[in-house]
């Protein structure tokens, strides 16, 4: 690519920078100073909660003032980041929420529009921005039909476009498939190349950026800087610490115990010695399942058997039907045909054996259901109260209509337990915090957590581990592998190898609809001893 | 503006004209209740209608709604109309009478002489291309024209979200109560839900649009131009002859009734 593209890397600072959000009593930062010369490209690293997003939104000038307590300074080639606008590009991580226009080009001309840049150079910048990228679609392509990954790829264009000086990425790749997260990176890469722009990488999955970055800054979780190098010394002599603060680690992470002795029995309460049964929990047969009926299938002619005490993990490409196959599997949404049925043992006093067919308080105590977006299953004003949700729901059901669903004893016995998951969770100190402002991670925990305060023998989790810094990770890890050896059966929608590696007993992978693939979702068994 | 209209000729002509001849033939048919009026000027739009290049199959789907509401329309003018003429049945409450009949003639055309051009000009508006020409040619601020443009888009992510927040609801065993009251407070909560959501959504748009330099110092340039061309003219010149021809016709038939009057 032509000098075109080439802009002179910005220099970044910050001068005893602190922040504080309005509702929080401690400071995300304090006093943070940190200089960053034009053209080097680091990667961001710290554990969830560490402030690491704010720390972004600062540098790109879209920290509201009204959003918190701000002192000192972020400085943009000695400018304050707020006056900056156009020498900082940066790209979220949800690639749903940051496409802008309907059209491709037009998307990618906004930025350009906005900076006054005359009309016969937009359309230059756009088409090279896009080369760049490697996203050869026409200009007048619909956005709404990209891809994650290409989304993604189209907000980076849209930065790029602008010729920024910093190009801020902040977890670019969190919501993408493998090869979503092929192209992004890959993107990002030829663009440094090209544009020489200072390049600034927030990202829990280190790996990926690895031989990328020059330079790695880790944030410990109060926000002051732990270690700050090159990515050849930064971690000599403080692996241990940098593990312990949950930060991923190139190498591969040490192995989780999967079958160590078990804690106390932390969520079966429907009596241990019906939990073990023999044949499956639940069977789906011949199942197409799509989101709506009559609408197009997702996925076509799955079998699928979730045993107790198994874990079975659910693979494939992004638009294969992966989450259209958990919704239907949790009976919250009905088969197009096929059939899903629970075991008698499953299905107790509920009405009939079709999960689709129980009522919302029978359901919930058989089988929980962990969102792909924690956001659309939070109802209440706080951390605490979104876990008594399930409980107040048993109450009322046991009080004022006959045939309570659990008695009102082992009611109380999940009021108990909340505060178990709290801990266990590590959630204990955000109870009383709005569930909205929590992180990401944080936001993920929670939402496993509401699923288990009802002790469902089957547990649907889709895509639970995305966004969780590498101790919270192992914390999950380990939490599902207890679950599983007290008999719970685990299913989970999944792009994360390592989960699968660590967990599975059983894979089924939903073949690529985009390859014109008929063959039928492969199951691979592993025996339980190459498990546990 | 799906696939299927982007080919229409219709699709290039500026959506301030096709504004502009949907405003005109509206509001001169609203002007009269004759039959007259709203006959010649849907008989010269369906003449038309073959030429604005869309399959028969996507024409129907954008025109169902106004062809089957229309008739509904008529024919509960003809129950409820003002009596007048002879009386020509009677049941009960209503009566049809002959002014009733011509009365609900009149307005089943008018709806769908109206409606027509409207929606067909709509369909075939690419939002982009409206906002282009409203904050250009009509000088609307464009801070607010391009804000309601991204809103747009958001409003197909809204109704995702509102699925997925009864699945949800369903999973967490709050879906339960029956009868009309929890049916309400259920709705009213997830209505409040999914304003919550799109609130955020929203506002990770806005800092996506923020940190794209929407909204600085800086005056805009725009990527495209909005041209209102020597076709464009054509096009209203089109239109008001339409409408001038279905008045003509009316007034010398001496079937226009200026309702103003």
């Amino acid at each position: 690519m032509p000098t075109s593209q080439s802009t002179a890397g910005a220099h970044v600072s910050a001068r005893g920078w602190s922040w504080r959000y309005g509702s929080r009593s401690r400071p995300m930062f304090n006093l943070l100073d940190l200089d960053i010369d034009p053209g080097e490209r680091v990667l961001l690293l710290g554990a969830s909660g560490s402030g690491k997003s704010t720390l972004v939104a600062g540098l790109a000038g879209v920290l509201g003032e009204d959003e918190g307590h701000e002192s000192g300074q972020l400085l943009i080639d000695g400018q304050p980041s707020r006056h900056s606008r156009g020498r900082v590009g940066l790209v979220l991580q949800d690639p749903e929420n940051q496409v802008i226009l309907h059209r491709v080009g037009d998307d990618v001309a906004f930025g350009c529009e906005n900076l006054g840049v005359p009309q016969a150079e937009i359309w230059q910048r756009v088409r090279a921005a896009l080369a760049a990228v490697g996203l050869n679609q026409p200009l007048d392509h619909s956005t709404a039909e990209l891809s994650g990954g290409q989304k993604q790829r189209l907000a980076l264009a849209g930065v790029l476009a602008m010729r920024p000086g910093l190009i801020i990425l902040d977890e670019p790749t969190a919501n993408l498939d493998p090869d979503g997260v092929r192209e992004i990176r890959d993107a990002v890469e030829a663009v440094a190349r090209e544009s020489g722009a200072t390049l600034l990488i927030v990202e829990h999955r280190v790996d990926i950026w690895w031989d990328l970055a020059t330079r790695v800054i880790v944030l410990d979780s109060d926000g002051s800087i732990l270690r700050d190098g090159a990515p050849a010394s930064v971690l000599e002599g403080t692996r241990e610490r940098l593990t312990e603060a949950g930060i991923w680690l190139p190498d591969p992470i040490a192995s989780i115990p999967t079958s160590r002795p078990l804690a106390p029995i932390l969520l079966s309460t429907q009596g241990g010695s019906s939990f073990l049964t023999l044949g499956p929990l639940l069977q789906g047969s011949a199942l197409t399942v799509g989101r709506r009926i009559g609408g197009p299938a997702a996925a076509t002619d799955l079998s699928i058997n979730i045993d107790s005490a198994q874990v079975h993990a659910v693979v494939g490409p992004n638009g294969s039907g992966k989450s259209t196959l958990a919704l239907t599997l949790a009976g919250l949404i009905p088969v197009i045909s096929g059939s899903v049925q629970a075991s008698t043992d499953l299905a107790g006093n509920a009405r009939g054996r079709h999960p689709i067919d129980w009522r919302s308080r029978e359901l919930m105590t058989r089988i929980g259901m962990v969102f792909q977006s924690p956001e659309h299953q939070f109802l209440t004003g706080s951390v605490r109260e979104e876990l008594m949700v399930g409980p107040r729901a048993l109450d009322r059901r046991g009080s004022r209509f006959g045939r309570p669903t659990v008695s009102p004893h082992v009611a109380e016995d999940f009021r108990l337990r909340i505060d178990e998951l709290l801990e266990r969770l590590h959630l204990a100190h955000l109870a009383e915090a709005h569930p909205f402002t929590l992180s990401g991670g944080e936001k993920r925990r929670l939402s496993v957590a509401t699923a288990l305060a009802t002790a469902p023998r089957v547990l649907i989790l889709d895509e639970p581990t995305f966004g969780q810094d590498a101790r919270t990770w192992a914390e999950l890890v380990t939490l599902f592998a207890e679950l599983r050896d007290e008999g719970h059966a685990i299913v989970t929608i999944t792009h994360d190898e390592k989960l699968v590696a660590e967990l599975a007993d059983i894979r089924t992978t939903l073949p690529d609809p985009a390859t014109n693939d008929l063959r039928t979702g492969e199951t691979e068994t592993r025996s339980a001893e190459a498990t546990r | 503006m799906s696939a299927a209209t982007a080919t229409s000729p219709l699709a290039r002509v500026n959506p301030l004209a096709k504004f502009l001849v949907a405003a005109v033939i509206g509001l001169v048919l609203l002007f009269s209740l004759d039959w007259v009026s709203a006959a010649i000027a849907l008989s010269l739009e369906l003449i038309l209608l073959p030429f604005v290049g869309l399959a028969p199959r996507a024409l129907w789907r954008m025109l169902a709604p106004i062809v089957i509401a229309a008739p509904f329309a008529g024919i509960s003018t003809v129950l409820y109309g003002r009596p007048g003429g002879d009386l020509l049945w009677q049941a009960g409450p209503w009566h049809i009478t002959t002014d009733s009949v011509n009365l609900a003639i009149a307005i089943t055309l008018r709806v769908l002489a109206i409606g027509l051009p409207g929606i067909i000009l709509f369909a075939t508006t690419d939002p982009t291309d409206l906002a282009d020409a409203l904050a250009q040619l009509w000088r609307l601020p464009s801070r607010f024209v391009i804000g309601a443009l991204a809103a747009v888009r958001m409003v197909s992510l809204m109704a995702d979200d509102w699925r997925m927040l009864s699945l949800a609801r369903r999973a967490r065993g709050i879906a339960d109560g029956q009868g009309p009251l929890a049916a309400i407070t259920r709705l009213f909560s997830q209505g409040f839900a999914l304003l919550v959501l799109s609130v955020r959504r929203g506002s990770v748009l806005a800092t996506a649009m923020e940190a794209r330099a929407f909204g600085g110092e800086t005056s805009r340039t725009w990527a495209r131009t909005s041209v209102f061309g020597p076709r464009d003219f054509l096009f209203v010149v089109a239109g008001v002859l339409l409408a001038a021809v279905a008045v003509t016709t009316a007034v010398v038939t001496g079937e226009w009734n200026f309702i103003v009057s």
